[in-house]
């Protein structure tokens, strides 16, 4: 074998035993939430699950309070995904097109929003959001969860927007679109991918995160919070189903999303 | 159809440095081709710009057809414009391209259909239609961005270095397509390039720039044979035009100049110049030769032979000074060979200290 063909095969090693790493567990999480209820006690596991079964996955979904949290997880991840865009998009643009008095400065502080921890905004959110009356809703939650998105989504738009050539909407421009016909018809169409790979940062990161939607939710929780505050009490089928449902909408939208990610429009300028 | 009235257009990037264009006029006439030419930075590409609308001027008027288009956004020009990166829309195939101007002015499908199928076949893009740009060659995007501008009947096409991202062969081949198809449109067409091979061949008059000014506007071999300064001069044509220094000298009515030791009759225009420097300026191709000492020549020493197929490059010194001359390529040139030398006296061209030709007037 040839010293770039060995080189070749250890990196595939490597990298299929990391993936192994990551996914075995995941598997038999998987495998057993789709077995009967008692088959979670089973040790060892056997590879493949034995007498298909929706009862775990079903015990879950029907468990007291989680068909309302799914709900409010849902709700708050469309929400921080949507405001996120309407504000990040924008503003992405503004630092990809335009150079302003303080735009540096601008992009820094940006980021900087995501170094104070949640923990030290919690309780002023909390007491804000009471007096808004927004403690304990899904747009509260999603509001904070839109906070924590935007920085990135800003950041990938603005470098999505750089990459759409000022000429193509210059152009568009000559052939009779105006300035805002130009962004929805040239760079709005050709910045979607990237667009989307924003949003799904936004809700991903929306759909798994606890603690900001335990210190503001009571009745209301999300799903990763009522997962979190039922672990102690709930019986271990609880636990192999809820961390189904928790990767699985994660991991649909990476697969429909992944293609956008990787490829995009091919430049075609030069 | 229509014609262009520049007036003292000045536009300025930045506040406190230099503008790109500094109250430039120009009249273009309807159908005309006209060139803009000059080195990279010269305000060519602003001043195109402009017409475009896709800058604003700090102040003069544009007319176009003899409506004032200053403060007109681009798409109420009745331009088209083909960019240097040809911008075209990469998620649109190409009947999608050239359709999207017509799209824009809500054409009816069918006419945009018979419009689209036209322009491409014009184009040689007919089977491509349904292709996306990532499909394409270079060439054919190139080609995209023509079709994408003529379909629209514009009255004004504008082209921003449209030949500069092709190689060269290509390059030599659309030069020929694009001046061909731009004639038989008969639209009035401004030309922006620094390629000053490409401004000869396919101007009808050239506009020469540096640092945002227009130095001269004429036919191309006027201004290939006339060039208004020595800028001009030394930047059209290959090799550039010799410049040889020489010091004015008056005697009994009679003006001369001293080159490597044989007088030159100069013109009368010359003669205030007397005592003074002059530059004297002569093409390549008008400076006769010989192998041995001839009567009322300059003796030069031959020091690079360069062969370009049809004709011999020489770059030869005449006394301190050198120039570079074009002669028959079975010229017995040898390097280190002296040679006798005569510039054709009706070619040459006299510039004062500041590089503006004095001589001949006109």
């Amino acid at each position: 074998m040839s010293r770039h063909g060995l080189r070749l095969a250890l990196l595939y090693a490597a990298a299929l035993l990391i993936t192994l790493f990551l996914l075995i567990p995941v598997y038999f999480i998987f495998a057993a939430s789709i077995g009967p209820q008692n088959s979670v006690y089973d040790f060892p596991k056997p590879l493949v699950p034995q007498n298909l079964s929706f009862d775990t996955l079903s015990f879950f979904l029907h468990y007291q309070g989680v068909p309302e949290a799914f709900k409010m997880s849902v709700e708050v991840g469309i929400i921080a995904v949507a405001v996120s865009l309407i504000l990040g998009a924008p503003a992405g643009y503004a630092i990809a097109r335009y150079t302003f008095p303080g735009k540096n400065v601008l992009q820094l502080i940006v980021l900087a929003t995501r170094s104070f921890p949640v923990i030290i905004l919690s309780i002023p959110l909390a007491v804000t959001f009471l007096s808004w009356n927004l403690y304990d809703t899904a747009p509260g939650v999603g509001l904070v969860h839109t906070a924590m998105g935007l920085p990135v989504t800003i950041l990938i738009t603005a470098a999505v927007f750089y990459g759409v050539p000022v000429d193509l909407e210059e152009a568009a421009t000559t052939l009779g679109c105006t300035r805002i016909g130009a962004f929805f018809r040239i760079s709005l169409p050709m910045a979607l991918p990237g667009l989307a790979a924003a949003a799904l940062f936004t809700f991903v990161g929306s759909w798994n995160e606890v603690f900001a939607a335990s210190i503001l939710t009571l009745q209301n929780h999300t799903l990763p919070a009522l997962v979190l505050t039922s672990l102690n009490i709930a019986p271990l089928q609880f636990s192999f189903a809820a961390a189904v449902i928790l990767i699985v909408p994660s991991m649909v939208f990476i697969f429909f999303i992944r293609r956008y990610l990787v490829a995009g429009w091919g430049q075609v300028t030069k | 159809m229509a014609d262009i009235q520049i007036q003292q257009i000045r536009k300025t990037y930045a506040r406190g440095q230099e503008p790109a264009v500094r109250d430039v006029d120009l009249t273009v006439r309807d159908g005309e081709f006209m060139v803009l030419l000059g080195p990279s930075g010269c305000g060519k590409t602003t001043l195109l710009r402009l017409l475009a609308g896709l800058e604003r001027p700090d102040s003069g008027r544009i007319a176009i057809g003899g409506t004032d288009v200053t403060d007109l956004p681009p798409r109420k020009r009745q331009i088209a414009m083909v960019f240097q990166s040809y911008a075209i829309f990469p998620h649109m195939s190409v009947f999608q391209n050239i359709g999207f101007g017509l799209r824009m002015q809500h054409v009816s499908r069918s006419e945009i259909q018979q419009r689209v199928h036209h322009a491409a076949e014009l184009v040689q893009l007919g089977d491509f239609l349904q292709r996306y740009p990532s499909q394409l060659s270079g060439g054919q995007r190139q080609r995209v961005a023509v079709a994408r501008a003529i379909v629209m009947q514009p009255a004004v096409l504008l082209m921003d270095e449209p030949l500069s991202n092709l190689d060269a062969l290509l390059r030599l081949q659309f030069r020929a397509e694009l001046k061909k198809l731009v004639a038989e449109l008969n639209t009035t067409t401004i030309y922006v390039t620094h390629d000053q091979v490409e401004a000869l061949s396919l101007g009808d008059r050239i506009a020469v720039m540096r640092s945002g000014s227009i130095i001269q506007v004429g036919a191309p071999m006027d201004v290939y044979d006339m060039p208004a300064t020595t800028f001009v001069g030394g930047f059209i044509g290959m090799p550039p035009m010799n410049f040889l220094d020489a010091t004015v000298v008056s005697a009994n009515g009679h003006t001369t100049v001293d080159l490597g030791g044989q007088p030159l009759d100069a013109p009368d225009a010359v003669r205030d110049l007397a005592g003074g420097d002059v530059t004297v300026g002569i093409r390549a191709e008008s400076i006769d030769v010989w192998d041995q000492q001839e009567p009322s020549t300059m003796p030069a020493r031959i020091e690079v032979v360069e062969p370009l197929g049809a004709d011999l490059l020489l770059t030869v010194s005449v006394g301190r000074q050198q120039l570079k001359l074009l002669t028959r390529n079975d010229f017995p040139a040898r390097p280190n060979m002296p040679i006798s030398i005569r510039p054709q006296q009706d070619k040459l061209r006299w510039f004062d200290a500041a590089g503006e030709r004095v001589a001949p007037a006109g």
